[in-house]
């Protein structure tokens, strides 16, 4: 009862700080009527009406004492303060609206830019992975020479996990691409093949149905399948009947057992909706050298991924004794799951985040030197109500409310830019890279966003204030009322407000060397010589089910007449087949070895491309000796292969590899192949890697399921890729195709470019916020600093001082300002840009023309910022100056 | 004045209640006066300090108030006891019987009590 009472008595004070007039005006009523009956008993006992009026006022003990207690019973004080505080500020702020625009734009812009990178931040980096657990579960993985995550082999990963004592659980997944059978044809889907345990050591359970059991990723058992959510919901319409019912995957009637939660992502393998157990029968599965795999696995109680990592080492070592010529060299790695899944974007967006607290520092210096340079001017309203008694604390905390209106304002501003900004970022992400970013789905305002936008409010408030603050201190509070001190403010000004500046400086500098480090680096990036002509080429995936397609002359044929139909089509100059298109990755590897040369025991590491007699012509790649392949040269002919320039440098230098012969490691006798033909280092690898020794087979004589078709046009690429579509549809509907695109989007659009260009733009826009705040700032420091000296120029002209001479007063302030800043700032960009070099490609951390051209452009606009209050000076009429004082 | 105390702290919400259940509906002015004579004019009271009280016993809902006209047809605002007002006057008037009687019994001399 009485505490339920006492809240509603605060409850009732604290609606009291509403509504104070009318309640004042009651209050006055009832005390003016109390007086009145006061007034009425003491003239009835007998008193004149003067002395009746004073009695009773003095029994009602001072009216003004008892306003004081009434109003502050029926209030809270604190908070009635508060609000009266608040409500001086916006007048003041109302009182100024240019500086109150400017400083709440520069405070949302820096903060909203903070929380919208902060978000992704969250998102990536911050938010633990969605699995039960999670800082136990590791990935697993080989590791060879050139390969630090090398894909496992099945034998091996069989092995390891018999082996192993430091995993309660240890399972492998590939992606697997299938052919959905659907009313009109097939359509191809991405999938993945998992070990029976892959869910359980996630910590993941179906929504509908049963996870794997063990042993359903063995040959021989039923084909099953697991759908994603997205899947059964927009393929199978959450048919809650799913459970049970047969479909037709790539030619095999397989049985859906279950449906993933809707939460449940896996990032390493993009965009999978349908999950089936591994069930090793191919031929690759079987083979100890055969690396396809990844790992995961979940760490026992107690162990330590160095521990982990220190057996499954010990394990290596132990195969590859025992099996010398597949596992010579093989390695292994544990990392923590989440590195492997946000690892790659992890120093861009810590350095993005950086760029965003740099913007957000340049604002609040720019926020303080604003507010320090209205402190000088309210001097005098200071010193005038320090002298009407307003204690120091009472003054600092008017300091305080205008500090927080400013950032309460810019806060809510930011926080809305904010939402708009995560919104257009997301946008800028290409959807397929998206899906290898799951934990960027349904990024958005959260409440970590919104308790990270509050904390840096709060810091900005502190920030805010303490300057002011320390004005107040630092100043004797009376002196203003005399007005003869203004040397005094103009060294504090001078030592204080104007080094603001030069850290502005130093941090636009920072910002705009990374930003023209990162522009340099994707330029160089996207203008890597590919060694083959980019422009005019159209690319188009093909698969063909294996239950329909089994044998290797059904493949041959299709191959063909897959070049066929699409040669045929308007436009189409040639046409030609791969089993990975370039510019795509180093992978996809062979070990090699040579006929007739030492074998140090190495692998020899190349990549191994399947491709048509005519890919080279299409590519438009230079054939360096020897011949290109022929149509006709497939199982029944001699095996040959073309190699690039890189292998026939690093392997036969000095000779001529034509005629030559290369095999597999044990140069078995079917391995065995003639070096037809040498071609120019085609780029295979992405962008920024470099180019690896490669070797190239007929597709006719090494066929695969899937492949990839390059078209070279002579009219619009783009234009024509829905027809290449229907070509290659025409010729069975059972067959998918995916992946439409044209080269150059594909060099565009590729993961390294695109993470170069989009940090090389985020960036560049921190970076020219920073250049036109840092300049508005230098403006405003010089600007106030020639209205504060107004008297002194004048005197100055007075005496006979040129115009020159005073331009030459004010620019040698502004220039020591803006040389120091750019100054520090070239020395800690250098330092920025070492910290942030692996960002950078084929551009070094103190490349001289950007550091120079920053310095050139700061520069510049810094004395164009600084002249116009140095003619604003220089034009300053001698005789109103000094009449002004 | 030696002989006139002030009104101690914690009883004048407990007078003012008690003085409203004694009249009923009164204005601040007759409260006040009132208090002091029902103490035989052996309290003085700052009639200014009541206003706050009154505000406070409001807020917590021990009374209410409503504008009205007084005796004399002035204009006045007269305050009422509630129903939790009047339970609270009980229990304080109780606890405060119950502190004086043991207070008492601390100043009578002892050989008077057996």
């Amino acid at each position: 009862m009485k505490p339920f009472r006492q809240v509603r008595a605060f409850l009732l004070r604290v609606s009291g700080i509403f509504g104070g007039e009318r309640r004042q005006r009651s209050f006055a009523d009832e005390i003016d009527c109390h007086l009145q009956l006061h007034i009425d008993d003491n003239v009835r006992l007998g008193m004149p009406p003067g002395q009746a009026r004073r009695e009773a006022i003095l029994k009602l003990g001072g009216i003004e004492r008892a306003r004081q207690s009434y109003r502050e019973r029926s209030t809270l004080p604190m908070m009635d303060d508060l609000l009266r505080d608040l409500r001086f500020a916006l007048r003041q702020l109302r009182r100024s609206p240019g500086f109150a625009i400017t400083a709440i734009l520069m405070l949302a812009l820096g903060i909203g830019a903070s929380a919208a990178i902060f978000a992704f931040v969250d998102a990536a980096l911050l938010k633990p992975l969605p699995y039960r657990d999670p800082t136990k579960l590791v990935a697993v993985t080989e590791r060879v020479k050139l390969f630090p995550r090398a894909n496992l082999s099945y034998p091996d990963y069989l092995d390891w996990k018999k082996l192993n004592t430091v995993f309660s659980s240890f399972d492998v997944y590939n992606r697997n691409g299938y052919m959905l059978g659907t009313s009109s044809g097939a359509e191809p889907v991405a999938g993945a093949r998992v070990s029976d345990g892959f869910f359980r050591t996630l910590g993941v359970k179906p929504l509908l149905g049963r996870d794997f059991y063990a042993g359903e990723d063995l040959p021989g058992v039923a084909p099953t399948v697991l759908l994603t959510y997205s899947a059964w919901k927009l393929r199978f319409s959450s048919r809650q009947d799913i459970v049970g019912q047969t479909i037709n995957l790539s030619g095999v009637p397989t049985t859906v057992i279950g449906v993933l939660p809707e939460k449940f992502q896996f990032a390493p393998h993009g965009a999978a909706e349908f999950y089936t157990p591994f069930q090793g029968k191919k031929g690759c599965d079987l083979n100890r050298g055969c690396h396809s795999l990844y790992g995961i696995a979940r760490l026992k109680d107690g162990v330590s991924i160095s521990s982990a990592l220190a057996e499954m080492k010990a394990i290596a070592a132990q195969l590859e004794r025992q099996y010398p010529d597949t596992n010579r060299g093989q390695g292994a790695t544990v990392e923590p799951l989440a590195d492997v899944i946000v690892g790659d974007i992890r120093p861009i967006l810590l350095m993005l985040l950086t760029g965003a607290g740099l913007l957000l520092m340049i604002a609040c210096v720019n926020v303080a030197s604003l507010l320090l340079v209205r402190s000088e001017s309210r001097r005098r309203e200071i010193a005038v109500r320090g002298a009407l008694g307003a204690s120091r604390l009472r003054l600092a905390r008017q300091f305080v409310t205008e500090g927080m209106v400013l950032v309460l304002i810019g806060c809510v501003l930011g926080i809305g830019l904010s939402d708009g900004a995560m919104q257009s970022l997301l946008g800028l992400i290409p959807k397929a890279m998206l899906l290898n970013m799951p934990y960027l789905v349904g990024l958005k305002l959260n409440r970590d966003v919104l308790l990270f936008s509050a904390g840096v409010a709060f810091l900005v408030v502190i920030l805010l204030t303490v300057i002011p603050m320390l004005r107040v201190a630092l100043h004797g509070d009376r002196e203003g009322l005399t007005d003869g001190r203004r040397g005094a403010s103009g060294t504090l000004w001078r030592h204080f407000g104007a080094n603001l500046v030069v850290l502005e400086l130093t941090i636009a500098v920072i910002l705009l060397v990374s930003a023209g480090l990162l522009g340099k680096s994707l330029y160089r990036l996207l203008h890597v010589d590919v060694n083959f002509e980019v422009s005019h080429l159209a690319t188009i995936e093909v698969m063909a089910p294996q239950a329909l397609y089994p044998k290797d002359e059904q493949l041959v044929r299709l191959g063909r007449e897959v070049v066929r139909r699409v040669s045929a089509l308007p436009g189409v100059e040639s046409a030609g087949i791969t089993s990975v298109l370039p510019v795509t990755c180093n992978c996809n590897t062979d070990w090699i070895r040579f006929v007739g040369k030492p074998y140090n025991g190495e692998h020899n590491e190349v990549n191994l491309r399947d491709v048509s007699a005519d890919f080279f012509k299409v590519l438009h790649a230079k054939l360096l000796s020897g011949r290109y392949f022929t149509d006709a040269e497939d199982a029944s002919r001699p095996k040959v292969v073309i190699i690039n320039e890189s292998l026939a440098r690093q392997y036969f230098p000095g000779e001529d590899p034509i005629g030559k012969k290369i095999g597999g490691v044990t140069l078995a006798p079917d391995s065995l192949k003639e070096i037809v033909g040498v071609v120019d280092d085609i780029h295979e690898g992405s962008l920024e890697s470099p180019i690896w020794p490669a070797v190239y087979y007929p597709i006719n004589q090494d066929t695969d399921n899937a492949f990839s078709v390059v078209v070279r046009t002579s009219q619009s690429e783009t234009s024509l890729l829905p027809q290449l579509v229907r070509a290659v549809r025409s010729i069975d509907p059972g067959i998918g195709t995916a992946f439409e695109s044209t080269m150059e989007q594909l060099v565009e659009d590729s993961q390294s470019a695109y993470i170069h260009r989009s940090s090389a733009w985020l960036v560049s826009g921190f970076a020219a916020l920073a250049l036109v705040l840092s300049v508005v700032g230098l403006y405003g420091v010089i600007a106030y600093s020639v209205s504060q000296r107004t008297r002194e120029i004048g005197v100055r002209m007075a005496l006979g001082a040129q115009r020159s001479s005073v331009y030459r007063l004010v620019m040698r302030e502004a220039g020591r300002l803006t040389f120091a800043g750019i100054g520090l700032g070239l020395v800690s960009s250098v330092g920025t840009a070492t910290l942030m070099r692996k960002l950078l490609f084929g551009t070094a951390a103190w490349d001289t023309a950007t550091l120079a051209s920053v310095g050139a452009v700061l520069g510049v606009s810094a004395m164009l910022a600084s002249y116009i209050p140095a003619r604003r000076a220089a034009s300053v009429n001698p005789v109103e100056a000094l009449r002004a004082e | 004045m030696g002989e006139r105390a002030d009104v101690w702290q914690g009883t004048l919400a407990l007078m003012v209640l008690k003085t409203i259940e004694m009249m009923g509906p009164q204005h601040g002015y007759g409260i006040a006066r009132r208090i002091e004579q029902t103490s035989g004019n052996l309290l003085t009271l700052n009639y200014g300090t009541l206003y706050p009280a009154l505000l406070k016993l409001e807020q917590e809902g021990w009374i209410t108030s409503e504008w009205g006209v007084s005796e004399n047809n002035r204009k006045a605002k007269f305050y009422k006891l509630t129903r939790a007002g009047r339970k609270q006057l009980e229990k304080e008037a109780k606890n405060w019987q119950q502190t004086t009687a043991i207070l008492d019994r601390f100043l009578t001399p002892v050989e008077e009590q057996s």
